[in-house]
C-alpha cells in the first residue's frame, strides 16, 4: 500500500462514487433518448384520482405543523443517540475495567436527556403541543370613547330617499358651468410691464 | 433466440434494443387498480394469492404515473368516461388498455336501454386487448395479459417513426 501508483482505500470508494454517477447519468441520457414523449396538458396536470384539480397546489401551509415536526425531529434525534449508547457504552468490559464508567455513562446520558426534557417542558409550558393554544392573550387598546356613543350611533334612523335619476341634470349644469366660463370677465389686475421713459 | 434461453444458457446475451426493450416491458406490465364495478372482483382475485398475477409481473400501482396497463374492469357510464379518459391520459407512453367484461367491451347488458352507459371503451380510449365474459373468469384475465406479451413483443422503437402504416 506504499507504493503511491497504488490506490488507497478512500481512491477506491472515488471510484465507485464516479462509477455509480456516470451510470446514473448513462441511465437517464439513454431513457431520455428512447422513451416514447407525448405530453399533453391533461398528463403534465395534477392527480387526483381523475378528478378535476380545485385550486393550485402552492397553498400555504399552517406554520404549526413547523413546531410539531421540530420536537419530533428532537426526540427523532435522541433515540439515535441512546441506542449506539446502549450497546457501546454498556458493554461490561469497559464496567469491569473501572468501575466509575458505569456512573459516568449513565450521568452524561441523564444530562443529555434531561437537556432535551427541559426543551419538552418549555414547549409544554408555551402551549405549542396544543393544537389551539390554550392561553392566547389578545392587545388591548384602550379607547375613551363611550360605547353609548357608538350605540347612539347605530340606533339612529337614517331617512331614505327614493332613487332619482339624476344624469340628465348634470349634464345640464355642466354646460351651463362652460357658458359660464366663457363669459367669465377679465380678471381685476393684470401684470404688464411700464417701459421706462 | 429468445432472450430467456439465452438467460439459461449462459450469462452473455446478445439482442436487439428492440427485443430487450420489450422483454422490459412484458415482463412488468404494472396495471392501475383502478376498479369500476362487478368485474373488478374478479380482477381482485386474478391478483390475489389462488391465481396470482404477480407471477407474470403484473402488480397494482396505485397511480397512473406508474402503471403501464389500465384495466377497465366495470361498466363505464358516461359520469365515469371522462375520468377514465383523463387518467388514461395521465400514465407514462407506453401505455396498454385491457377492456375486461361485456360492459366495457360493447355496453353488455346495457347495449339497448342503458341511457348512462358508454357503449364501449373504445369510443373513449384505444383498447389493445379485450376479455369477454360478464364477469370473466380471472384465467380469463390471465389470459389477456399473455395476449398483451405478444403484443407487446412485436413492437418496435422506431417502427412508428419509420412504419406509419404498420403501427
Amino acid at each position: 500500500m506504499d507504493d503511491p501508483a497504488q490506490l488507497s482505500e478512500y481512491g477506491k470508494i472515488l471510484i465507485i462514487l464516479l462509477i455509480g454517477a456516470l451510470l446514473v447519468c448513462a441511465t437517464i441520457f439513454l431513457a431520455r433518448l428512447i422513451s416514447p414523449k407525448k405530453n399533453n396538458p391533461i398528463k403534465s396536470g395534477t392527480y387526483e384520482c381523475g378528478e378535476e384539480p380545485i385550486g393550485s397546489s402552492w397553498v400555504q401551509f399552517n406554520p404549526r405543523f413547523y413546531v410539531i415536526a421540530l420536537v419530533f425531529l428532537l426526540f427523532d434525534v435522541e433515540l439515535i443517540f441512546i441506542f449506539p449508547w446502549a450497546t457501546v457504552f454498556g458493554q461490561s468490559e469497559y464496567i469491569a475495567a473501572d468501575e466509575r464508567w458505569g456512573w459516568f455513562t449513565m450521568i452524561e446520558m441523564a444530562m443529555f436527556i434531561g437537556v432535551l426534557i427541559l426543551g419538552l417542558v418549555f414547549v409544554w409550558k408555551k402551549g405549542d403541543l396544543e393544537w389551539v393554544k390554550p392561553q392566547v392573550s389578545l392587545p388591548k387598546v384602550p379607547v375613551y370613547i363611550p360605547d353609548s356613543a357608538y350605540a347612539s350611533l347605530n340606533s339612529k334612523t337614517y331617512q331614505l330617499r327614493d332613487y332619482v335619476v339624476v344624469a340628465d341634470e348634470t349634464v345640464v349644469g355642466e354646460v351651463v358651468t362652460a357658458n359660464e366660463v366663457v363669459s367669465v370677465p377679465k380678471p381685476a389686475f393684470k401684470p404688464r410691464f411700464k417701459k421706462p421713459e | 433466440m429468445s432472450l430467456d434461453s439465452q438467460l439459461q444458457n449462459d450469462g452473455v446475451i446478445v439482442a436487439k434494443l428492440d427485443d430487450l426493450l420489450n422483454w422490459a416491458r412484458l415482463s412488468s406490465m404494472w396495471p392501475m387498480s383502478f376498479g369500476i364495478a362487478c368485474c373488478a372482483i374478479e380482477m381482485m382475485g386474478a391478483m390475489a394469492s389462488t391465481y396470482d398475477l404477480d407471477r407474470m409481473g403484473v402488480f397494482p400501482r396505485p397511480s397512473p404515473r406508474q402503471s403501464d396497463v389500465i384495466i377497465i374492469a366495470g361498466t363505464v357510464t358516461f359520469k365515469m368516461a371522462d375520468r377514465i379518459k383523463k387518467l388514461y391520459e395521465q400514465m407514462p407512453d407506453p401505455k396498454y388498455v385491457i377492456s375486461m367484461g361485456s360492459c366495457s367491451n360493447c355496453g353488455g347488458p346495457y347495449w339497448q336501454h342503458g341511457y348512462h352507459v358508454v357503449k364501449g371503451v373504445d369510443k373513449i380510449i384505444p383498447v389493445d386487448v379485450y376479455v369477454q365474459g360478464c364477469p370473466p373468469r380471472p384465467e380469463a384475465l390471465i389470459g389477456a395479459f399473455i395476449e398483451l406479451q405478444k403484443k407487446i413483443d412485436k413492437e418496435s422503437l422506431l417502427g412508428e417513426q419509420l412504419f406509419k402504416e404498420k403501427a
